[in-house]
């Protein structure tokens, strides 16, 4: 039976995310939270290879008490445990301190049943970074197998499992050791729909919640704020620039004018 | 740590098929800048399998020094055997700033490298500086969907390490003059010990152009109205023998396949010619678009910010300006040839 971890955030969406023009800030309350798009794909391929080969879902996160909301979600997706570590003393964290944080986490994890997977998304859409699965695995000294868009195969017996990693014009193969950590792409698999019990046991559902002091073996000074060695130093609006020329006239004459400004470009389509 | 210790920009140089990655081409231009600015050297850490004759390319494109490692264990990128290398090649040579290009090995290898060391890392920089006298780097990217820019430091840590996006630093003219030092190294790795193997490649080759390559884009938003609504997109680029590019929202509706998004989550593009129609134009695109060499915006709202980002705008409505235009193309785009056929003639005559 394997058991599967996957690491998900909860993220303000920031494609309705405004900001506040006087003090170049984000209105975070004018974005609703929701699961990090590509942890949704992350999820829902570890709940695909559960029904594949027979398992176990786990879900971890950090973040504050409203992120139970993430995880519910993925309860409806499939996942049949979710963790959550909440406390003040990981708020501020960079993706160091984080990877430290959900790290101290999955060793906990681990105790209680031995992982052999664990899956992330490529990146969050707060912060796009993607740097937050390969810390983990660095950390858990597995392999890490970024932009994996397909799993040909998991065999826990032989101990090995292997992949589609994408490539800028292609993708490789790539057979690893078990456990490693997959960081997944969005087309990867589509997400289904919940099944209603789902989405009645997500209802119900309350995940096991740890604060820094429930971990093992931590080092405070490497969790939040204190344990990351990048700081934003400085935080502008892009500068907005000057605008283009906007073509007048009648339908015709804007369409004759543009197509000479394009053809201009003779060597484009000779 | 003495940070007297750490001296040197460094970049981590991607080669594929035994050519010099564009991009790290790029980074040795903007490390070049960053070096001169500290009066330090440009480093290019090269590794792979039979890449050693690369090394004079980084001379002439702005490296100082080329650390090279050497061996058939490097023949595919992997992350374990690569980051043991530039790991090995930091403890000796303690670099400042390593950059890195935002690719998905480069990805991969600043992320294991970082947490390593440790040292800090900011991923997908567009702006980099660095302070003459103290050596902070100044790492600035667009953050949160690209609706702010953030400037990230480093204070406590080095290396100071970045990845920067492909097409966003420019090149240096190679200078065939340019030569510099190159510094063989080598680690013991045992390929029974990788617990990795690529066990095959597969390149895609698909007859459409590739969008990053394109010299014309046309590139559709959710201005277009559903999937069939796109096709007049994929109509006007097929006319224009373009690629076809779309923004974050109508890929995420599902009209058009992942590899056609251009923005900040997905392709940098520079082409000839940008049309973006019924793309209002958030920062999020704009940072994947703004540095083609011409853009023409059309879009329904006078409001839409695209026109702030744009050369020539037109204000109306795609489904009957684009009939137009594809309409008028057919027409010309046969004479323009016609014409550069006749001077071909006349040339060879």
């Amino acid at each position: 039976m394997l058991h599967i971890v996957a690491c998900i955030k909860q993220v303000p969406d920031t494609k309705i995310i405004k900001m506040n023009p006087k003090t170049n800030t984000m209105d975070r309350a004018s974005a609703p939270a929701i699961l990090n798009p590509y942890d949704a794909h992350a999820v829902e391929e570890a709940v695909r290879l559960k029904k594949e080969y027979g398992g176990i879902v786990s879900v971890l996160t950090m973040g504050p008490p409203p992120a139970v909301k993430a995880i519910k979600k993925c309860i409806e997706l499939g996942a049949d445990e979710g963790y959550m570590i909440s406390d003040r003393a990981f708020a501020g964290a960079d993706t160091l301190a984080t990877s430290y944080a959900l790290t101290k986490a999955l060793e906990k994890i681990a105790k209680q049943r031995p992982i052999d997977l664990i899956i992330c998304g490529k990146m969050t859409i707060d912060g796009d970074t993607g740097q937050v699965g390969p810390g983990i695995a660095r950390r858990l000294n597995i392999p890490p197998l970024t932009g994996v868009n397909k799993v040909v195969e998991v065999n826990k017996e032989k101990g090995y499992a292997i992949v589609h990693r994408k490539l800028e014009d292609g993708y490789e193969v790539v057979k690893s050791q078990l456990p490693c950590l997959f960081t997944v792409e969005k087309d990867i698999n589509d997400i289904s729909f919940a099944p209603l019990p789902n989405m009645i046991k997500a209802a119900r559902y309350q995940p096991t919640i740890w604060t820094a002091d429930d971990l093992e073996n931590v080092d405070r000074k490497q969790l939040g704020l204190k344990g990351s060695p990048t700081i934003v130093s400085k935080v502008w609006a892009p500068p907005k620039p000057e605008g283009g020329k906007i073509l007048t006239g009648t339908k015709e004459e804007q369409v004759n004018e543009l197509l000479s400004i394009v053809l201009q470009k003779k060597e484009l389509f000779s | 740590m003495n940070f007297d210790d750490y001296r040197g920009i460094w970049i981590y140089i991607e080669v594929k098929d035994g050519q010099v990655a564009p991009v790290s081409l790029e980074l040795l231009g903007a490390g070049r800048a960053l070096a001169d600015k500290r009066k330090t050297e440009l480093a290019g850490v090269l590794i792979g399998s039979g890449v050693k004759t690369v090394a004079p390319t980084l001379f002439q494109y702005g490296a100082d020094v080329v650390y090279v490692y050497d061996d058939p264990i490097f023949e595919h990128y992997r992350t374990e055997p690569y980051m043991r290398a530039l790991l090995d090649c930091c403890h000796k040579h303690k670099p400042e700033v390593i950059l890195y290009g935002a690719t998905p090995s480069g990805k991969d290898l600043a992320s294991a490298i970082a947490t390593d060391l440790p040292t800090g890392l900011t991923a997908d920089t567009t702006i980099l500086d660095i302070e003459e006298d103290t050596g902070l780097l100044l790492a600035s990217r667009p953050a949160f969907g690209g609706n702010i820019m953030a400037t990230i430091l480093c204070k406590k840590y080095r290396p100071q390490m970045a990845t920067v996006r492909p097409k966003v630093m420019k090149a240096l003219s190679p200078d065939p003059s340019r030569t510099g030092r190159v510094v063989e190294e080598h680690i013991e790795l045992h390929e029974e010990e990788m617990r990795t193997k690529v066990l095959e490649i597969v390149r895609e080759t698909t007859k459409k152009v590739r969008i990053d390559e394109a010299d014309i884009v046309v590139a559709g938003g959710k201005g277009m109205g559903s999937k069939e609504g796109f096709q007049l997109i994929h109509q006007l680029a097929e006319v224009l023998g373009g690629a076809v590019g779309a923004s974050r929202d109508v890929v995420e509706a599902g009209w058009i396949d992942h590899h056609h998004q251009v923005g900040q989550t997905g392709v940098t593009v520079t082409p000839k010619i940008y049309f973006a129609i019924g793309i209002s134009g958030a920062i999020q695109h704009v940072v994947g678009m703004q540095n083609s060499d011409l853009i023409i915006a059309i879009n329904k709202d006078p409001n839409a910010p695209i026109f702030q980002s744009c050369h020539y705008g037109i204000v109306g409505d795609a489904f009957e300006i684009i009939p137009l235009l594809i309409e008028r193309f057919k027409e010309e785009i046969p004479k323009v040839k016609a014409a550069a056929d006749v001077k071909e003639e006349i040339r060879h005559a």
